[in-house]
């Protein structure tokens, strides 16, 4: 069956159309009772249009123009920016959002696809990000070689779990991870070598003579320093977006899946199963290692305490809430976790309280996220 | 002429309980075997070891004219044997195509670079597949051919059944493992299903089939030979008119001691 009323663009058009202008509001909302009535607002229409069936036809418009919509996000990403140009907060704060994506989607790859439960991103989140502080200090290496050294680590020292992950099934290998964002913490935090319990700073990129971390000016407007940073994160996101989804819609992601849901029946089927658990495992944490990299360099700094299980969580949450294997669900979950508690300044403290409360009541009420994933296609248009 | 498989003294015990006692089977090519016998003889258990589930605790497997003992579960299906499970086992999120396509691992383009750079020679390949996908289910369910990007999760059991066979036909392996594909289909369901494997056959004669079964009115319409379990151990061997009127079989069926 296709959806006759799904096949238009521009439900894709209007949404992402809308969200971009209520983002823009939230972010330049300063008092409380004005970011509160906006969430009341967001909400409130988001339950509306879902009674009304305006979803489906969103969805629909998704599924048959996606490449347009993507690019449309593109141009709404940037419209984002250039509305906060020179405000270094926000800019921060979008950064942020596209890198906590970027690892999202590594973490997507290991437990949205391959099944492999992993509970120590920030762990590899922080090895790219202490890979970033130490080689920006004391080598001369170019950055973004750096930032892919930082994956590479990252990458390599997850391998130490592969003997763990692919002997034990599900649970245990949680465990296992649990266990190592533990360790990772402690030893990043008795290691006077890299700072100890107060941590580095870490040198800001400069590219081909470029130093990210100056104002820009262009004909006399300036622009904040992390338009550099948001960029370059944006790029690296757009990247990393295309290659999940080509992942997905491919023998690759079939076979991931195939193996998360019957391990038995998959081996029966010819698939080697450390080989494709492997890959993902080494794949993901590659990518959570380079965002982590780059992350470093935007914060300037970086500490034990950044890279705790508490971060890890909120990394699983992020997946948890915008729909486990949805690229889509992962970036619009990103910016609701990350932007959040930054502008409600009265739940920041509570913030894994609030986490902690939005992923039950997602796993009661919606267990497939805000943006479930859909039935694979491998090519946009194909009927679903 | 020797045979597509052949086990030699094949053991397997858990714990206590002796799944197979020094079983010694022998399949010919192209024929359809009947392994029926009572519940808990070990009929499960036999195909779980060859095709490398379980591990033996002895004896040997030779298959196509190598041996398999202890091989793993991929390798089996390389050398070209494809089972069912006795429990539907479809990956109920995925799509028809989906489900079917996993069983054709071995034909399909693996690589990294091939599955995310080429995506325009990986389009023909995904279109050949869809070709042979569309191909076989027509001979099954043609109404199934238009919803093959559909979730299996809300097709009745006789669809999911179809899906499955075509799942293990869609690689053309020499040997086909059916563990009780009729359970949880009526009687009418269940000739239907057996109809089109026999259709598949008429094209693929080089087909070989063991098929475990409790309706004895399809063994006995559709094998060509029959092995009766009991015990782990083989106490019958014949046509299905022939080890029915055994008295031993007769006695393992009904209990009389
Ligand atoms: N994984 C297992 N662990 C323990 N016992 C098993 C296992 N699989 C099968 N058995 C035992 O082996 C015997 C044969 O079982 P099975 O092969 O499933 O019989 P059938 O398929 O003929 O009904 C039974 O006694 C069963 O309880
Ligand atoms: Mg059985």
């Amino acid at each position: 069956m296709i959806d006759k009323s799904g096949a238009a663009l521009w439900p894709g058009l209007a949404v992402v159309t809308i969200a971009t202008g209520y983002l823009i509001a939230l972010l330049a909302a300063e008092r409380e009772t004005v970011i509160i009535a906006l969430l009341i607002l967001g909400i409130v229409a988001v339950a509306a249009a879902a009674r009304l069936k305006l979803l489906d036809a969103v969805h629909g418009s998704f599924a048959r123009h996606e490449d347009t919509l993507g690019r449309f996000a593109i141009v709404a990403a940037l419209a984002v920016a250039a509305f906060f140009h020179d405000d270094h907060f926000v800019m921060l704060l979008l950064t942020t959002v596209l890198l906590y994506s970027v690892a999202t989607l590594g973490l997507n790859i290991q437990i949205g696809y391959a099944g492999v439960l992993n509970f120590a991103g920030a762990s590899f989140f922080g090895i790219g990000a202490y890979t970033s502080a130490v080689l920006n200090a004391q080598t001369a290496l170019p950055h973004l070689l750096v930032i892919a050294i930082g994956g590479l680590l990252a990458a390599l020292i997850g391998s130490v779990l592969l003997l763990p992950v692919l002997r034990t099934r599900g649970h245990y290998a949680a465990v296992v991870t649990i266990a190592f964002a533990l360790l990772f913490r402690t030893f990043l935090e008795v290691n006077d070598v890299f700072g100890g319990p107060q941590g580095m700073q870490v040198k800001g990129m400069t590219m081909l003579g470029w130093s990210f971390n100056d104002n820009i000016e262009i004909g006399g407007v300036t622009l904040s320093l992390y338009m550099n940073y948001f960029v370059v994160s944006l790029l690296l996101l757009i990247g990393v977006f295309v290659l999940t989804q080509r992942l997905e819609r491919s023998w690759i992601g079939l076979n991931l899946d195939a193996l998360r849901l019957d391990e038995t029946a998959a081996a029966c089927f010819g698939l080697d199963i450390a080989r494709w658990k492997t890959a993902a495992f080494v794949v993901g944490n590659f990518l959570i290692g380079v965002a982590g990299a780059l992350f470093a360099m935007v914060g300037g700094f970086v500490a034990p305490n950044n890279y705790t299980f508490e971060d890890s969580l909120i990394l699983v949450s992020i997946l948890l809430l915008g729909g486990i294997g949805n690229p889509w669900g992962v970036v619009v979950a990103a910016v609701i976790v990350v932007v959040l508690p930054e502008k409600l300044q009265a739940i920041a403290e509570y913030r894994f309280l609030l986490y902690a409360l939005m992923v039950i009541a997602m796993l009661l009420f919606r267990p497939s996220g805000l943006l479930p994933r859909s039935v694979r296609r491998y090519f946009p248009g194909q009927p679903s | 002429m020797t045979a597509l498989l052949e086990t030699g003294k094949l053991c397997k015990r858990f714990g206590g309980v002796v799944a197979l006692d020094e079983l010694d089977m022998a399949v010919a090519r192209n024929e359809i075997l009947g392994l029926i016998g009572p519940n808990g003889s070990g009929k499960t258990t036999f195909f779980n070891v060859v095709t490398g589930i379980y591990s033996t605790d002895a004896g040997r497997v030779r298959f196509d004219g190598a041996d398999i003992t202890n091989a793993a579960a991929r390798a089996v299906y390389r050398a070209g044997i494809f089972r069912t499970f006795q429990r539907s086992r479809l990956s109920l999120p995925l799509s028809i195509f989906d489900n079917i396509m996993i069983g054709d691992h071995k034909r399909l383009d693996q690589r990294l670079w091939f599955n995310l750079m080429r995506r325009r020679a990986f389009k023909r390949e995904f279109e050949q597949a869809c070709g042979r996908a569309r191909a076989l289910i027509e001979v099954f369910e043609p109404a199934l051919a238009e919803r093959m990007f559909e979730p299996v999760a809300g097709l009745p059991m006789i669809d999911r059944r179809r899906i499955e066979i075509c799942r293990a036909l869609i690689s053309e392996p020499k040997l086909l493992l059916l563990d009780e594909p009729s359970a949880g289909m009526t009687h009418d369901e269940t000739a239907e299903l057996m109809n089109d494997i026999f259709l598949v056959r008429e094209r693929n004669k080089n087909l070989t089939i063991v098929i475990v079964e409790h309706e004895m009115g399809v063994i006995e319409r559709i094998t060509d030979r029959c092995v009766v379990l009991n015990f782990g151990r083989k106490i019958a061997e014949g046509r299905y008119r022939d080890v029915a009127a055994d008295a031993q079989v007769q006695e393992a069926y009904l209990g009389v001691a």
